[in-house]
């Protein structure tokens, strides 16, 4: 018999006592004040206590009562996924907005075990184009079609 | 009349071309959301409201509702056609209406459930316009302390009424009302859990937040197993009732109308709860209960008024009281206060042309729905076979368009990436994301009335259980929870919710 019964609540558990603590820490530079006068730490310290005991009460029903594993992380999902949004934060400016959005899009399509060539460019195509008559001429945004980095400024 | 005038006043407003144009882009895409299965309103709305930052308030507000009342009539027409529920609140749906659909019936449970829709959703607009204001009255008398409570008890009871575990739902909203207070405070302007990012000075972002959580995690869910759908619409035929049908639905479509409206208002109720209710209801008080599972009618009739009068009753806390009784209604707060619009019970009298135009635009919304609906059955069976690897980074492009147009930063990309993570992480661990939606929403909110509610007693706590209606709503939210917490009880819970 394993200690950890249910993973799933064990690791919740872990999950909000860890965040907790990271609050808990994060308001101890804030005046408390008083209870009159709650200072801006008094109530988030208060949330910070309460979350963590429920993380605890989480915790220990995980050892306490069986339960599963997780199931399959898509780790190549998750991975490509979060690459592409990352990406276009990073190259919306110095690449453009079109050219930005333009490589999210394709390099998202990879995620799906589908992925098609042919069709990812289109999607790609379609998507750009999309965006710039929406975008750009329909609802005006403000943003520069290509960044410095292609000759745009 | 003052109801009839405020009605006028809202049908002038509503009427209008501007008015009309955006009630219709919103209850189409909210149709076109509600047929594709992985695409919730919540995610939508959520890529959506920068868009509408542009546009006057009304009009956001009539867009943005439109999509989310579409969304029930679009998730029950591919939930009879294929037994594929596009929309969580017409999972009930797909039990009857598909096997009316292999009996041939397609057509007549189409027919009743748009019809069903549009009743429920004029009684419940009604509703609305009558019992709104008297609320919202009732509710400009309350004090902090009261505030407090009535928030308290909100989002315990959206707890109560949600799946899966009590305390880890419970934590989710703690760490949402955390996320929440993020940011100057309200008071002394001190920074609080900026991590000295200058970025983070006014908080995190709503959009970046609901994006990331909804629809960056819900995309990654869905590419963990892609099975090919096994598309076989069923042939509609004649969309009319026989006589016997249409007595049959009568019966349903009333309580079913009467249930939702009820359901709607409390906190956590809402289109799902409501059409889960309405469909156990109609089964245990049939004279031929057998006949649910092969094709009652009662069984569509009911659930999917009661889901239509859900939807739009839950709008009645969110524009009197500007509490948000479900995570739709947290993003249409947020929408608000874009805006610059505080939502609660100023709002019916401040902003009278808002909240009567918003009514009335519903009652025009669910008329064109089901002008839209019948005859484009054949589109939206059609748009099913987009596959999702097809739809999927185009959804990708728009949150990336949508996170960043907000306040050209691209900060607020990273953080939507960040949220996107954690949802995930959150929802494998079996967490549900939409308590912290709320949390998130409410967190400010309750902080400042509680930091009011102890300056007027002096610092004395008891202040929240010595005012009346403070310890009444106080009262019941405990009631809530310790019903909840009931071994008994948790039992039927589990199994209401597997259904």
């Amino acid at each position: 018999m394993h200690i950890i019964r249910n993973p799933r609540d064990v690791l919740s558990g872990l999950l909000f006592l860890v965040l907790a603590a990271l609050f808990a820490w994060q308001t101890q530079e804030l005046p408390m004040g008083t209870t009159v006068r709650m200072g801006p730490g008094f109530f988030p310290l208060l949330l910070a206590g309460l979350l963590g005991l429920l993380g605890l009460i989480v915790l220990v029903n995980g050892l306490r009562f069986p339960g599963e594993m997780p199931s399959g992380i898509a780790w190549w999902a998750l991975g490509v996924i979060v690459f592409s949004v990352v990406f276009f934060g990073f190259a919306v400016r110095p690449l453009g907005f079109l050219p930005a959005l333009a490589i999210s899009v394709f390099v998202s399509a990879l995620a799906s075990r589908k992925f098609h060539l042919v069709t990812a460019t289109a999607i790609t195509a379609a998507m750009t184009l999309f965006a710039w008559a929406v975008f750009i001429k329909g609802l005006g945004l403000p943003l520069p079609l290509l960044g410095p980095w292609l000759g745009g400024y | 009349m003052e109801l009839f005038d405020n009605l006028a006043l809202g049908f002038s407003v509503a009427l209008s071309f501007q008015n009309l144009f955006y009630c219709f882009l919103g209850v189409l895409l909210g149709t076109l959301i509600g047929v594709l299965p992985g695409l919730g309103p919540i995610a939508t709305i959520a890529m959506l409201l920068p868009i509408t930052f542009g546009l006057p308030p009304v009009s956001a507000l009539i867009m943005l509702s439109g999509i989310y009342y579409g969304a029930q009539y679009g998730g029950s027409t591919t939930a009879i056609l294929i037994n594929l529920p596009g929309e969580s609140s017409s999972v009930v749906t797909a039990i009857d209406g598909h096997q009316m659909a292999k009996n041939g019936r397609a057509g007549a449970a189409l027919a009743t459930a748009a019809l069903g829709s549009f009743f429920a959703g004029t009684v419940a607009t009604f509703l609305l316009a009558v019992f709104a204001p008297p609320l919202a009255d009732l509710a400009l008398q309350f004090g902090p302390p009261e505030y407090f409570s009535l928030m308290v008890l909100g989002l315990v009871a959206s707890v109560t009424l949600a799946s899966g575990s009590v305390v880890k739902a419970i934590a989710m909203i703690v760490l949402g009302l955390l996320l929440g207070l993020s940011g100057q405070d309200i008071y002394t302007g001190t920074p609080r859990f900026t991590f000295d990012l200058p970025e983070l000075s006014d908080g995190f972002d709503f959009v970046a937040l609901a994006m990331g959580m909804f629809g960056i995690s819900e995309i990654i869910r869905n590419l963990e197993d892609e099975h090919e759908r096994s598309l076989v619409a069923a042939k509609v035929k004649s969309l009319m009732l026989t006589k016997e049908e249409f007595k049959r639905i009568i019966g349903p479509v009333l309580r079913g109308t009467a249930l939702g409206s009820f359901l709607g208002i409390l906190p956590g109720g809402g289109a799902m709860l409501s059409s889960f209710a309405s469909y156990s209801i109609e089964k245990k008080i049939s004279k031929t209960p057998r006949e649910f599972g092969r094709g009652a009618i009662e069984g569509v009739a009911g659930p999917e008024s009661a889901n239509n009068a859900g939807a739009q009753t839950s709008f009645i806390p969110m524009l009197t009281l500007g509490i948000p009784s479900n995570p739709v209604m947290a993003l249409m707060i947020g929408a608000l206060i874009i805006q610059g619009i505080t939502p609660g019970p100023n709002v019916v009298t401040e902003k009278p042309d808002l909240f009567w135009g918003v009514i009335a635009s519903m009652w025009i919304g669910n008329f064109m729905l089901v002008l839209l609906n019948l005859p484009l059955i054949g589109l939206w069976v059609r748009l099913l076979t987009v596959p999702y690897h097809v739809m999927f980074p185009a959804i990708i492009a728009f949150c990336c368009i949508g996170v960043y147009s907000v306040n050209n930063n691209t900060f607020d990309v990273y953080s939507m990436a960040l949220f996107g993570v954690l949802g995930y992480a959150l929802v494998k661990l079996d967490c549900e994301p939409a308590p912290l939606l709320l949390g998130f929403v409410i967190g400010p909110m309750l902080e400042e009335y509680l930091r009011r509610a102890m300056l007027i007693s002096r610092g004395d706590p008891m202040v929240f259980v010595t005012r009346p209606i403070s310890a009444i709503l106080l009262m019941l939210a405990v009631a809530a929870l310790v019903v909840v917490l009931l071994p008994s009880v948790q039992k039927t819970r589990e199994e209401a919710f597997k259904e």
